[in-house]
C-alpha cells in the first residue's frame, strides 16, 4: 500500500462519490505516462464520465452522476489499460530562466540537507534534463514535469507553506514543477522564474499541455 | 443594484462551481454550501446556475440601489432590512436605499445573499464562481471590497408581486428536514457530524490512529477556509512514510500530511495532490461541513459507497420537494 512502485497491478480507488482514481503500476516514466494519456483520451468518451484528468502515472475520472456499480467502471479501466498503447504527444519546447536559492528559493537548503549534495550540484542536476509536461494540476496552468534526476528528490514538507509567490520552482518527492500563481504548497521551493502559464480568456486556457517540454536555464544562483 | 458597505473580507461570488477544467489545473470553486445557494435560487425563481454572494465574516452590510427581491440562506444570521428583522431561509423585496445588515450567525458559518436574476458577472470557463488562486471569475477574480457595486442580471418579470407578498416567504432549513447524523460514541450536540468513506490509503494507518479518527472530535483550526479545513486532534500515524505521486483529488478528500493532522480539501482546494488520503467526506455532507465554524468540532461517521450515493439521492429529493412547494406558493406550474 505504501509503495506503488513494486505493485504489478493497477490500483483503483474511489474518491467519495465524485471520482475514481486509477494508478498505474511500475515506474514513473514517459512510457507509462504516454499510456496514461491514451487511457485518458479513451475514458473521457465513456458515458457518465465528466472529465478524465491525467496525473503522474495515474488518471482520475470524475462522474456526472456516481455510478451505482463502480466495479464495472473499474473493470473497464483495467481492460482499457491492458489495451492502452503509448500515445506520443509532440509538443513545443519552452526555456525558463531560473534564479535558484535566495528569498525565492527558501527550501534549497532543505534539499541540500536531505540529499547531502552541494548547492551547485543540485542546481546542475535540476537544470540538466529536458523535462516533459506529464500533466497539469494543482492550480490553473501548473505543470507536473517528468524526468527529474532522483538524486535530488526530497520529501514533501511536513506542513504545507502558505502564500508562496507565483513562478516558484519546486521539488516534491521525485517530482518537480513551476507554480503558475501565488498560493500554498507542500513542496520544497528551490528557485523562481517569470512566466505566464494561464489565460482564462482562452478556450484552451493553459499555455502548456501534456507532451510539451521545459528546460530550466540557470540565470543566477544565490547562496 | 447593491453596494457593499462593510469591509467585505473573504466574501465572494459563487455559483454551483466550475466543471470540466480540472485537467488544466482549475479546481471547481463554487459555493461551500451548495444546498444553501440552490435553495436561495429556488426561492427567487432564479436559474439553478445563478450566482450569489457567499459571506463568511460578519457583520456584512449592503445598500440596495434599486428595488429588487433578495433571499438569505445558509447560516442563521440575525439579519435586518432597515429595522425589520429578516428570517433565515427567506426571501423579501427590498426597496431602493434599503440597507441590509447581516449579523453574526447564531449558528452556522456561511450566509448566502442572493438577488433576483442572480449576480451578473461574466461567465469565465463555464462558471461565475470566483477562482481566487487564478484571479478570475466572480467579481474581478477577487474577494469583495467596501464600495463594490454588484449588479443582478435583468429578468423578464414572468412573476409579478402579489398582494401579501410584503411579508415574503421562506422554507425550513435543510438541517431540520434532513436531520442530524448519529455517531458512536454520541457526539456533542454542538459538533458537526459528517459521513466519511475510507479512502485509498486508509489501511496505511496504525490501528489506534484509525480508531482515533472515528472516535475523537476534530477541531476546525483557525487555518481553515475555502481551500480546506486544517483539523486539530490526535496525531494520525501511518505504518510507514507514504509519498504518493500527484493525482487528482476532489472536495471532501481528507489528506494527512506527515504532521499527522488531517486537512479536508474543500472548494478552492488544489484539484490534485500527493499527501495520503485517509477518507473522503461524502459529497452529500459537504454542505454540513461548510457550516462548521472555526473553533468548533467535527465528528466522522463511517459510511459505505451505496449509502453515500443514497445520501445524494436524498438531497435530490429534498430539492425536488422544495421546488414543488415554492412552485405552489408562486402559483407556477412546479
Amino acid at each position: 500500500m505504501t509503495s506503488i512502485d513494486s505493485d504489478q497491478k493497477p490500483r483503483i480507488s474511489l474518491l467519495g462519490t465524485s471520482a475514481m482514481l486509477f494508478e498505474a503500476p511500475g515506474e514513473l516514466d514517459l512510457r507509462t505516462q504516454r499510456r496514461i494519456w491514451a487511457l485518458g483520451q479513451r475514458a473521457a468518451t465513456w458515458e457518465g464520465i465528466r472529465e478524465a484528468v491525467p496525473g503522474m502515472s495515474n488518471l482520475m475520472l470524475t462522474f456526472d452522476r456516481p455510478p451505482r456499480q463502480p466495479a464495472s467502471l473499474a473493470a473497464a479501466l483495467n481492460d482499457a489499460w491492458a489495451e492502452a498503447e503509448e500515445l506520443s504527444l509532440e509538443g513545443k519546447t519552452v526555456v525558463l530562466p531560473v534564479q535558484y536559492g535566495g528569498d525565492f528559493g527558501p527550501h534549497l537548503s532543505d534539499v541540500v540537507a536531505h540529499t547531502g549534495l552541494p548547492v551547485d550540484e543540485i542546481v546542475a542536476l535540476h537544470s540538466e534534463p529536458l523535462y516533459t509536461v506529464y500533466a497539469l494540476g494543482s492550480h490553473p496552468g501548473y505543470c507536473y514535469l517528468g524526468g527529474m534526476d532522483p538524486r535530488i528528490a526530497a520529501p514533501r514538507r511536513k506542513v504545507p507553506v502558505l502564500g508562496l509567490p507565483g513562478g516558484a520552482v519546486s521539488i516534491g518527492g521525485v517530482q518537480t514543477g513551476v507554480s503558475a500563481s501565488a498560493g500554498p504548497s507542500g513542496w520544497n521551493t528551490i528557485g523562481h522564474t517569470d512566466m505566464s502559464f494561464f489565460d482564462p480568456a482562452r478556450t484552451n486556457p493553459a499555455m502548456l499541455a501534456p507532451g510539451d517540454m521545459i528546460r530550466f536555464r540557470v540565470e543566477r544562483v544565490v547562496r | 443594484m447593491i453596494e457593499v458597505l462593510s469591509n467585505a473580507a473573504l466574501a465572494t461570488i459563487q455559483d454551483q462551481g466550475r466543471q470540466g477544467y480540472l485537467r488544466y489545473g482549475v479546481g471547481t470553486s463554487g459555493a461551500m454550501d451548495r444546498v444553501a445557494l440552490a435553495v436561495g435560487n429556488l426561492l427567487l425563481g432564479n436559474p439553478d446556475d445563478a450566482a450569489g454572494i457567499e459571506i463568511p465574516l460578519f457583520p456584512f452590510r449592503v445598500r440596495f440601489t434599486e428595488d429588487v427581491a433578495f433571499a438569505l440562506t445558509g447560516a442563521d444570521c440575525s439579519a435586518r432590512l432597515g429595522k425589520r428583522p429578516v428570517l433565515p431561509w427567506w426571501t423579501l423585496q427590498a426597496k431602493k436605499d434599503d440597507v441590509l445588515t447581516i449579523g453574526v450567525p447564531a449558528s452556522g458559518a456561511r450566509c448566502y445573499l442572493l438577488l433576483k436574476g442572480g449576480v451578473d458577472v461574466p461567465i469565465v470557463l463555464g462558471s461565475r464562481s470566483t477562482q481566487l488562486r487564478g484571479e478570475f471569475g466572480g467579481f474581478l477574480g477577487r474577494q469583495l471590497q467596501k464600495g463594490d457595486v454588484i449588479q443582478a442580471a435583468a429578468v423578464e418579470s414572468a412573476y409579478t408581486e402579489k398582494e401579501g407578498d410584503a411579508a415574503g416567504f421562506g422554507v425550513t432549513p435543510p438541517s431540520w428536514t434532513l436531520g442530524g447524523l448519529e455517531t458512536s460514541p454520541v457526539a456533542n450536540p454542538a459538533d458537526t457530524v459528517v459521513r466519511v468513506l475510507p479512502a485509498a490509503e486508509y489501511e496505511a494507518y496504525e490501528q489506534d490512529s484509525i480508531e482515533a479518527f472515528w472516535r475523537e472530535s476534530w477541531k476546525v483550526t483557525p487555518q481553515s477556509d475555502r481551500y480546506g479545513y486544517r483539523l486539530g486532534g490526535p496525531v494520525l500515524n501511518s505504518k510507514r512514510p507514504v509519498e504518493m505521486r500527484s493525482h487528482g483529488i476532489v472536495p471532501g478528500v481528507i489528506q494527512v500530511p506527515p504532521s499527522g493532522q488531517p486537512i479536508i480539501q474543500l472548494r478552492d482546494a488544489q484539484p490534485s495532490g500527493g499527501y495520503p488520503k485517509i477518507g473522503t467526506v461524502i459529497e452529500a455532507d459537504l454542505w454540513r461541513l461548510a457550516q462548521a465554524r472555526i473553533g468548533s468540532k467535527l465528528r466522522f461517521v463511517q459510511t459505505n459507497y451505496e449509502e453515500a450515493v443514497d445520501a445524494l439521492d436524498e438531497l435530490d429529493r429534498y430539492m425536488t420537494k422544495l421546488r414543488h412547494l415554492v412552485g405552489l406558493h408562486r402559483g407556477d406550474r412546479p
